[in-house]
């Protein structure tokens, strides 16, 4: 089976929980198990609340998410128009944050990597930054 | 989010329920911070067994109130995590410097 669909909302904090919801309830028709299903659910948010914080730095934005199902495949991709990243690298160290004075714990990418099966981070400065994540249901 | 409180002087029991994210870090972050400054809590126990979801917000939030707690030469104590949020602490390394307990004997 093969699916998709795609999201888009403002870059507001309470977004958060609707995104990570309907990505929930949307993956949820290929049989995850609850513990995949909280996995999947905890990387979008984390990605959500990246764009929302540092893409757009908490003003106004879009934040894109396509989610596409094929078989037990899950592709997750999770788009801003923000700032971009200037170092890539250093953004997925653990426990790196460009906000420390905002108790951020920096373990927004480390969660996506662990939780996830493949975490791909593609940032421009100035243009934006787009997270890819796929997961194997079942595997 | 919701927060209940319990005491037993100079311990705060807070009982969490519902979804601890971004949106709703800062509040929680608040109630928590105004009870350690104008309630003499020493110590602080985050019971999580109805805590549907947390990211790393909420890790922020924890080790915040960590260093306010063991700053004041107090114990802070999590305690009955729900297998999600089980995953994000053993991930995040924090149950290194706190103490996480599945068991307790506290009033329902």
């Amino acid at each position: 089976m093969s699916n998709y669909m795609k999201l888009e909302v403002p870059a507001k904090s309470s977004n958060e929980a609707f995104v990570r919801a309907a990505v929930g309830a949307f993956v949820s028709q290929i049989d995850p198990t609850i513990e995949e299903i909280a996995d999947i659910k905890t990387a979008v948010s984390e990605g959500v609340t990246n764009s929302i914080i540092h893409g757009y730095e908490n003003t106004k934005g879009i934040v894109t998410l396509m989610c596409r199902i094929d078989g037990k495949d899950v592709e997750i991709i999770i788009s801003d128009s923000g700032v971009g990243i200037p170092d890539i690298e250093k953004a997925r160290e653990p426990l790196y944050t460009s906000k420390p004075k905002e108790e951020r714990s920096g373990m927004g990418f480390t969660v996506m990597e662990t939780f996830m099966d493949v975490l791909v981070v593609e940032s421009e400065v100035g243009v934006g930054t787009k997270v890819t994540m796929r997961k194997r249901i079942g595997a | 989010m919701k927060i209940k409180l319990e005491y037993a002087m100079p311990t705060l029991i807070a009982k969490i329920s519902g979804e601890i994210d971004h949106h709703t870090a800062s509040e929680m972050r608040e109630i928590l911070d105004r009870e350690i400054d104008m309630n003499n809590i020493k110590n602080l126990v985050l019971d999580f067994k109805n805590v549907t979801f947390m990211d790393s917000s909420g890790i922020g939030v924890i080790v915040g109130r960590f260093k306010r707690i063991d700053a004041l030469g107090g114990k802070m104590l999590i305690i009955r995590p729900t297998p999600q949020v089980d995953k994000i602490l053993e991930i995040s390394g924090i149950k290194k410097i706190l103490t996480c307990k599945q068991e307790v004997k506290i009033n329902e």
